[in-house]
């Protein structure tokens, strides 16, 4: 073991892996995180916080996991390198493990544009294959990048993200291999609409062996109504929602829409099970917590596996 | 070259508000190739902010010259005897040439009539694009001759990121996603192998993060 991760555990052991995520709140209040978690604490292994997703400023993934930490929910800190040079990365990762938070996904993030600080100064010091290497590198060397040692190895257990859906298709698992070599040990992808896309992406990904030295975790996440499906085909870059999906959520009425998405994602979830290579899920309900459990336990996923 | 775009003329003439008696610089280096700060240039923003301050009630006096380069002294020495007469100069030069006026004449103020904007090139007439950040450290070699630090959005050096959807980048999808860029020359060169290697974590001092940058020849001082 790596760390002292309950999605490491859950994973390493072959069981099957549920995670999911909490957006922060706009605001100081804690109690925002609290109800987010304790709405899918009994229905997940662990929980990503996002970090200032979309570039929109929100409380700290930091601050939050410490929320859910204290809740005693696995939380899994969400890092971009837009906001931090290698020296804030460093010493956020410190107090990070300081605080018992043993799992972080590495990002690059959204660009600043997207967000409402527009005029603002991006980092980018490192990408995030840099930001895999470096938490690898200070938990198993023991060592900064600037090459002096540290007192006190920060424990992680890696994540990446991979978009199977984002241009140029052939460089996507090139990507990944590249995460893989840099460290990552779990991966959360993508949104998965277009199942067929992602079947052929898997096969890539078992061609070059990749399936056995990462843990990759499917993304899903359920369309509340036509409305969103469109905005998600047309205005996300690198999200793939097939004319078909649209179709079928057009042909049910307006009000029963949410529960037809409800219904795409479990049996979303029902065919990545069947998936060699898959080893997990990750549902991101944006903005829509309280639909986890459901769909969680209409998947078959529930109970969550106990980890002492 | 370095590419620059002339500022509003409300912008410059808010800069002078004060002055009666004016210099308008030019330069024949690349503001003269890009089209904002030449010898047309000068003429054309001379008139302009005469006919303003003419309309205004407030007349101005402006001397037009245009120098052969704003970021070589000999050149700026070729003004000197007259500078000192006029209130203010109004240099259409790169951010460079602009500060080196300034360096060089004391007495009077110097003001930028253009915004300087980028290294790039002259994609076609009229139209000019970035290609280089001068981080110091050129690794063009091992990218397919395509700078991911000028043309990716996020100067990713292992991109691209999730974003880049049908070779756009997904800050605009009017610009090209340079890591689409750089993956089809590589293709084409039939080295995409090259793509598998990890570019390792950047030293970025040898660009503006280290400091404002010298280079000594020590060949060609005197
Ligand atoms: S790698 Fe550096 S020097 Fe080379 S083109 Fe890009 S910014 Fe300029
Ligand atoms: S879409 Fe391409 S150019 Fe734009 S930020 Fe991502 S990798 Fe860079």
């Amino acid at each position: 073991m790596t760390s002292d991760s309950r999605l490491e555990k859950i994973l390493s052991r072959g069981d099957f892996a549920v995670t999911s995520e909490c957006g922060p709140p706009r605001g100081a209040d804690p109690e925002v995180i609290q109800k987010k978690g304790a709405l899918i604490k009994d229905s997940v292994d662990a929980i990503n916080v996002t970090d200032n997703q979309t570039s929109v400023v929100r409380m700290s993934s930091f601050s939050s996991c410490v929320i859910l930490k204290q809740m005693g929910i696995n939380p899994v800190l969400q890092m971009v390198t837009r906001d931090r040079n290698r020296i804030a990365i460093q010493s956020d990762i410190l107090g990070a493990a300081a605080l018992g938070i043993n799992n972080i996904l590495c990002l690059s993030g959204d660009h600043q544009k997207f967000g409402d600080h527009g005029k603002a100064k991006n980092v980018y010091d490192l990408d995030s294959i840099h930001l895999i290497q470096t938490v690898k590198q200070m938990r198993d060397e023991g060592k900064f990048l600037g090459g002096d040692d540290i007192k006190g190895k920060p424990r992680f257990f890696i994540g990446a993200a991979a978009n199977p859906f984002a241009d140029p298709f052939e460089f996507r698992v090139v990507r990944l291999a590249k995460k893989v070599a840099a460290g990552a040990q779990f991966i959360q992808t993508q949104c998965i609409y277009n199942l067929d896309r992602f079947k052929q992406w898997m096969q890539l990904v078992r061609d070059r062996g990749l399936h056995e030295k990462v843990h990759i975790l499917g993304g899903v996440t359920p369309m509340k109504s036509l409305g969103m499906a469109n905005y998600m085909k047309k205005m996300v870059p690198g999200m793939d929602v097939p004319d078909n999906l649209i179709a079928r959520l057009k042909g049910v009425p307006k009000e029963k829409q949410a529960d037809e998405g409800i219904k795409i994602s479990v049996e979303t979830i029902q065919q990545l099970r069947e998936i060699k290579g898959v080893h997990g899920v990750h549902i991101m309900a944006i903005e829509w917590e309280e639909m986890v459990p459901g769909i969680t336990q209409e998947a078959g996923l529930l109970p969550r596996p106990k980890v002492e | 070259m370095i590419i620059g775009k002339g500022k509003p003329i409300k912008n410059i003439l808010a800069m002078i508000e004060n002055c009666s008696k004016i210099i308008v610089a030019g330069c024949r280096g690349c503001v003269t190739v890009c089209s904002a700060g030449g010898e047309k240039e000068v003429g054309i923003l001379s008139a302009a902010l005469s006919l303003a301050r003419e309309t205004d009630g407030k007349p101005i006096e402006i001397k037009e010259v245009t120098l052969e380069r704003q970021c070589d002294p000999e050149y700026l020495e070729t003004i000197r005897s007259f500078v000192d007469e006029y209130e203010a100069v109004v240099s259409i030069a790169c951010g460079a040439g602009v500060q080196f006026m300034a360096e060089k004449f004391r007495k009077i103020p110097m003001y930028p009539g253009i915004d300087t904007n980028f290294i790039g090139v002259t994609e076609t007439q009229g139209v000019w694009t970035e290609r280089c950040q001068a981080c110091g450290d050129c690794k063009l070699h091992i990218t397919g001759g395509i700078c991911p630090i000028s043309r990716c959005a996020k100067s990713l050096l292992n991109g691209p990121c999730g974003g880049s959807s049908k070779g756009k980048c997904e800050v605009n999808p009017e610009v090209d996603c340079g890591w689409q860029l750089i993956y089809d020359r590589l293709k084409e060169l039939g080295k995409l192998d090259q793509l598998e290697i990890i570019i390792p974590i950047n030293d970025w001092s040898t660009g503006r993060d280290g400091g404002p940058r010298k280079i000594i020849r020590e060949d060609l001082t005197l």
